[in-house]
């Protein structure tokens, strides 16, 4: 899909180290993470239920600060962004599918996908418009003014890419995306990442435990307990059929 | 994001409708009960609300309501006219006498008793006969409320013979009279006539009525009639509150009125505190998912404050409605006639809204600044 040796560091993690909670309680949960990600790649981020992966992608959305370490995203460190700066940077720069889609049920598809250039001060019509020229992307144009309700888990998934990529962001995070789907409905998904996320000056990655999906992956980064186990390419996989990242 | 913080709140339209029904009500119960309250305490001073003509009232000093009174002596009404300033001062009686009608039923009336020659204190409105003739012998005008007290379901018709406490009486006119406190008639007759129904006390004066001249103030002239005369001058207004005072002190009718408003207040907070506390936190994954995506802090409580904005408004306005309508239905029952919603109630309800509305938001708001945005990646 790309060659890494042209494509520009997306996300840096350097040494990030992230603990919950205080004293005797404190729990480590992400140990000196050390982590590239590429532009115009898709990484997978995969390992079992609480290795980290979830803590680890919100440290580089820049949801939760890191308790050391740093984290940059295309040359920006965040630990040099004020907390405003920082939900400004992330307004503009980065995009989420979730698990559960977490698309507004008030609001048709449309409306789902132009709230993120809402949120960038669009003029509603516009950022409607823009909208539906996304949805027909994602090949939900005839249904741009249906509510979440009335759509299938994988057409929510759709809509939740296409308002994760309606104001093209330069990062796009996205956890467990094929988890709430079939497996028709999750390759689908996948594909459709593949297809319209995937783009020269954009960081794509995934956290799954679907292995069905690995194959989508250029990148693959295997974490178990809070640290980074294994980070193979595509073609590092290829070249050894016979092996297998577990997850749970 | 102001029309998504408008879609979010009337997509759930249940609940949406539950929050502002639950402002409405409050705002009914606080406005509606608040004006009654109001409308009763005007009651307690009718009389001297419709005695306009007269801005100052002298009475003897222990006077505390209107209704418990020492009569002054035509001494006492000298001295008051004697008074630098005074420019005119007469006779007012206020008492009770029994109305006979012809088929033998009675009730208990307020009698007023106008100076002869002036009428100060008569009625401002006919509604029939003319205030004139409340100078022939006998004369008596009652008021429409009293008219329907006395003889029930007929029409009008002056001539009328009654017995006031055995003296006979004729109806010579009926009025219109601020509603008083007891559902008794209110009727008015000349000062002479009035002593002849209740004969008995050498002294029958309940009140000066006094105008001062135009030089000077209603209040400077109550001074000089309390320091000459050693009784009690008050303004109109001063009257009317002292009256309303003793009725606040000394009954258990603010007691009750303000636990019906309270309630009011607190059933309404509560209905429109929970459900809009329960429609934030069904949205907090939404809110959530909207703070990863980028929304402030800010911009959230700016969201919150307008779904909590509209509720107050479109619930305050349904609930004012109400109770407006609740007047306006009732205005013509006797029972219920004069009681109305003051401007100052409205106002007042309003501001108990922005109470409900500013703590159900508090409550709300609370939950979703805390929330981390890393919340939406948990499943």
């Amino acid at each position: 899909m790309s060659d890494a040796s042209i494509n520009s560091i997306g996300v840096e993690c350097r040494r990030v180290v992230k603990e919950f909670g205080d004293g005797e309680t404190r729990l480590r949960v992400l140990h000196d993470i050390d982590l590239q990600v590429l532009a115009g790649e898709m990484t997978l981020l995969v390992g079992p239920s609480g290795c980290g992966k979830t803590t680890l992608i919100s440290i580089i959305a820049g949801l939760l600060d890191p308790t050391a370490g740093e984290v940059s995203l295309f040359g920006v460190e965040q630990s040099r962004l004020s907390r405003r700066a920082l939900v400004a940077y992330r307004a503009k720069n980065i995009g989420f599918v979730f698990q559960q889609y977490n698309l507004l049920p008030a609001l048709t598809a449309a409306e789902n996908v132009s709230i993120p250039l809402l949120i960038g001060n669009m003029p509603r019509k516009q950022a409607v418009e823009r909208a539906r020229q996304v949805l027909a992307e994602v090949g939900l144009a005839n249904r741009a003014d249906s509510y979440p309700s009335q759509l299938s888990g994988g057409q929510q998934q759709r809509v939740a890419i296409a308002r994760a990529l309606v104001h093209e962001p330069r990062l796009l995070v996205c956890d467990e995306p094929t988890a709430a789907l079939d497996a028709h409905s999750g390759q689908t998904v996948m594909e459709l990442l593949c297809r319209v996320a995937v783009q020269p000056d954009r960081s794509v990655i995934v956290v799954t435990h679907d292995s069905r999906v690995f194959s989508y992956g250029d990148r693959i980064v295997s974490m178990a307990d809070g640290r980074i186990e294994r980070v193979e390419t595509k073609g590092e996989r290829q070249s050894k059929p016979g092996q297998v990242v577990h997850v749970a | 994001m102001n029309w998504v913080a408008w879609k979010m709140l009337t997509g759930d339209q249940a609940k949406y409708l539950g929050t502002v029904f639950g402002v409405a009500f409050g705002v009914l119960l606080i406005s509606q009960q608040t004006a009654i309250f109001v409308g009763l305490m005007r009651r307690t001073a009718s009389q001297v609300i419709d005695i306009r003509e007269a801005p100052v009232f002298v009475m003897d000093p222990n006077v505390q309501n209107a209704d418990e009174i020492k009569p002054l002596t035509d001494g006492d009404l000298q001295r008051i006219r004697g008074v630098p300033g005074v420019s005119w001062a007469v006779r007012i009686f206020k008492g009770l006498a029994r109305a006979k009608v012809e088929n033998g039923s009675f009730r208990q009336a307020i009698l007023m008793g106008l100076d002869d020659h002036t009428l100060v204190g008569a009625p401002a409105v006919m509604v029939h006969g003319d205030l004139a003739d409340l100078r022939w012998p006998d004369a008596v005008i009652v008021d429409t409320a009293g008219y329907q007290y006395l003889w029930p379901g007929e029409p009008v018709r002056l001539g009328r013979i009654l017995e006031m406490n055995d003296h006979r009486a004729v109806l010579v006119g009926v009025c219109k009279a601020t509603a008083p406190f007891q559902t008794f008639p209110v009727m008015f007759t000349r000062y002479s006539q009035a002593m002849r129904f209740v004969a008995g006390e050498r002294n029958q004066m309940s009140f000066v009525a006094v105008g001062p001249q135009a030089s000077v103030t209603d209040t400077e002239v109550c001074g000089r009639i309390s320091r000459q005369t050693n009784l009690l001058a008050l303004t109109r207004q001063q009257f009317m509150w002292r009256i309303i005072g003793y009725y606040v002190r000394s009954t258990g009718i603010p007691v009750n009125f303000g636990i019906t408003i309270a309630l009011g207040f607190i059933v309404g907070t509560a209905i429109a505190g929970q459900t809009f506390y329960l429609f934030t936190l069904e949205n907090l994954k939404q809110f959530g998912a909207l703070k990863a995506m980028g929304v402030s802090n800010l911009r959230l409580i700016g969201m919150v404050l307008l779904q909590a904005t509209i509720v107050g408004l479109i619930g305050y306005g349904l609930g004012i409605g109400m109770a407006a309508g609740f007047f306006e239905a009732t205005k013509n029952v006797t029972a219920l006639s004069g009681f109305y919603l003051p401007w100052q109630v409205a106002l007042g309800a309003a501001g108990a809204v922005g109470v409900i509305i500013v703590l159900a938001s508090f409550l709300s708001l609370r939950k979703v600044l805390v929330l981390e945005p890393a919340v939406v990646f948990r499943g």
